[in-house]
């Protein structure tokens, strides 16, 4: 389980207006360059001083390749930053808050305790 | 010593800026009432006369990350940029850039390491829309130096809601003892229960209106002791999964002091979420 590395990903797509565009239209390619190139990077740091041992797990791949943010929130993704990047990429597509309601919709089946969130 | 003006407790509503600016069509049909309670809240500011403004707030992951997290933080630099390219995106704000008042950021630093917090310090901080939000606000014309008090209400593990308030209750006393002759108000943002990214969210209402009477009370009450009864960082899921933005409040209501009634409180229900917002004028 790495809730980093899913974090991690959100945070540095969702602050980059380039990637957001990336992740919208190819997100097994940029989950692919990103888990490869990006990952081990430590943002603070000189770019050759990186760190060595990040990896998705299978199911936190696929729910970055699936654009599935209900899995995301299973998994313990932090919902602030998924549901900041899910709104840039797909609210545009929508109404008014109609996004944001579908998106709360579709997690209808979930209740307390959520899933922890914790890195 | 430095006068306590006033301290302001609110809500952060980053959609404000655009409900109160946008006109025709694209004018939410709550914006004219919510200008209005906005504008008579700016005046419980302006009528403070400040001359310098804490701002407590928190970094909504945007220059704080996860690598290097610090729980409570304090800006000093001669200038802070405020908003990120993300809060533009979303919630259509504007770029800014306030003053800082170093000489009061140094004497927090030292003065709060030497009460007992061992406060993290940035001297190149972007501000975010914790900190723009109560500016646009409450001090529009953005004139008067700033310092920024940055809370973790975001990431765990976080500090206890005890914490949060003697954090305020330091930040009052050592502000009362700073060596100047300046108006210090201290203005905080926080939430009252409020879902992001899960199921409750966007709801016609806050997710919890019950929580938000209560914390409204005791807000406006200063009943920091029947709060702290109730509130954990464990109980704070139950009224939304990011209500522990509410500890900000807490902050303010140990700031204000233990059993102050607010002197002037106000509130608007909207979609999402409950705007509240405080104010004591210190004797």
């Amino acid at each position: 389980m790495s809730r980093y590395l899913l974090d991690k990903f959100l945070y540095t797509v969702d602050r980059d207006p380039s990637l957001v565009e990336r992740y919208r239209s190819d997100p097994a390619g940029t989950v692919e360059w990103w888990e490869q190139d990006m990952a081990d990077l430590l943002l603070n740091c000189h770019v050759a001083e990186k760190t060595t041992w990040q990896t998705f797990t299978s199911e936190e791949r696929e729910a970055l390749l699936g654009h599935d943010h209900v899995r995301l929130f299973e998994l313990g993704a932090h919902p602030f930053l998924t549901l900041t990047l899910f709104i840039a990429m797909f609210e545009r597509d929508h109404g008014p808050l109609e996004y944001q309601r579908a998106y709360a919709r579709a997690m209808d089946h979930l209740h307390l305790p959520y899933p922890d969130i914790a890195t | 010593m430095a006068t306590v003006a006033a301290v302001i407790a609110s809500t952060h509503h980053p959609f404000y800026y655009r409900a109160s600016t946008s006109a025709g069509a694209d004018r939410p049909p709550f914006a004219d009432e919510w200008v209005a309670k906005i504008e008579a809240f700016r005046q419980t500011l302006t009528r403070a006369e400040p001359d310098v403004l804490v701002m407590v707030g928190s970094d909504h992951f945007h220059q704080l990350w996860l690598d290097n997290m610090p729980q409570f933080l304090i800006g000093k630099a001669p200038f802070f940029d405020g908003n990120f390219y993300n809060e533009e995106r979303e919630f259509g704000l504007p770029r800014m850039l306030l003053k800082g008042d170093e000489d009061l950021a140094a004497y927090l630093l030292r003065s709060g390491l030497d009460a007992g917090f061992d406060l993290a310090f940035s001297n190149e901080l972007r501000i975010d829309h914790s900190v723009t939000c109560p500016i646009i606000t409450l001090r529009p014309q953005a004139d008067l130096p700033i310092v920024p008090v940055y809370t973790n209400i975001f990431a765990p593990p976080m500090p206890q809601p005890a914490r949060f308030v003697q954090l305020g209750r330091t930040l009052r006393q050592l502000i009362e003892a700073w060596p100047s002759d300046k108006r210090v108000a201290i203005v905080g943002t926080g939430h009252l229960s409020l879902e992001l990214g899960g199921p409750r969210q966007f709801g016609e209402h806050g997710p919890d209106p019950e929580f938000d009477r209560k914390a409204v009370a005791w807000i406006a009450n200063g009943d920091i002791e029947g709060c702290l009864a109730e509130v954990t960082l464990d109980s704070l899921h139950a009224p939304g999964n990011a209500t522990h933005g509410f500890m900000d409040f807490m902050l303010m209501m140990g700031a204000a002091g233990d059993g102050v009634k607010a002197d002037y409180a106000d509130g608007l229900d909207l979609f999402h979420t409950m705007e509240a917002y405080f104010t004591w004028y210190p004797a």
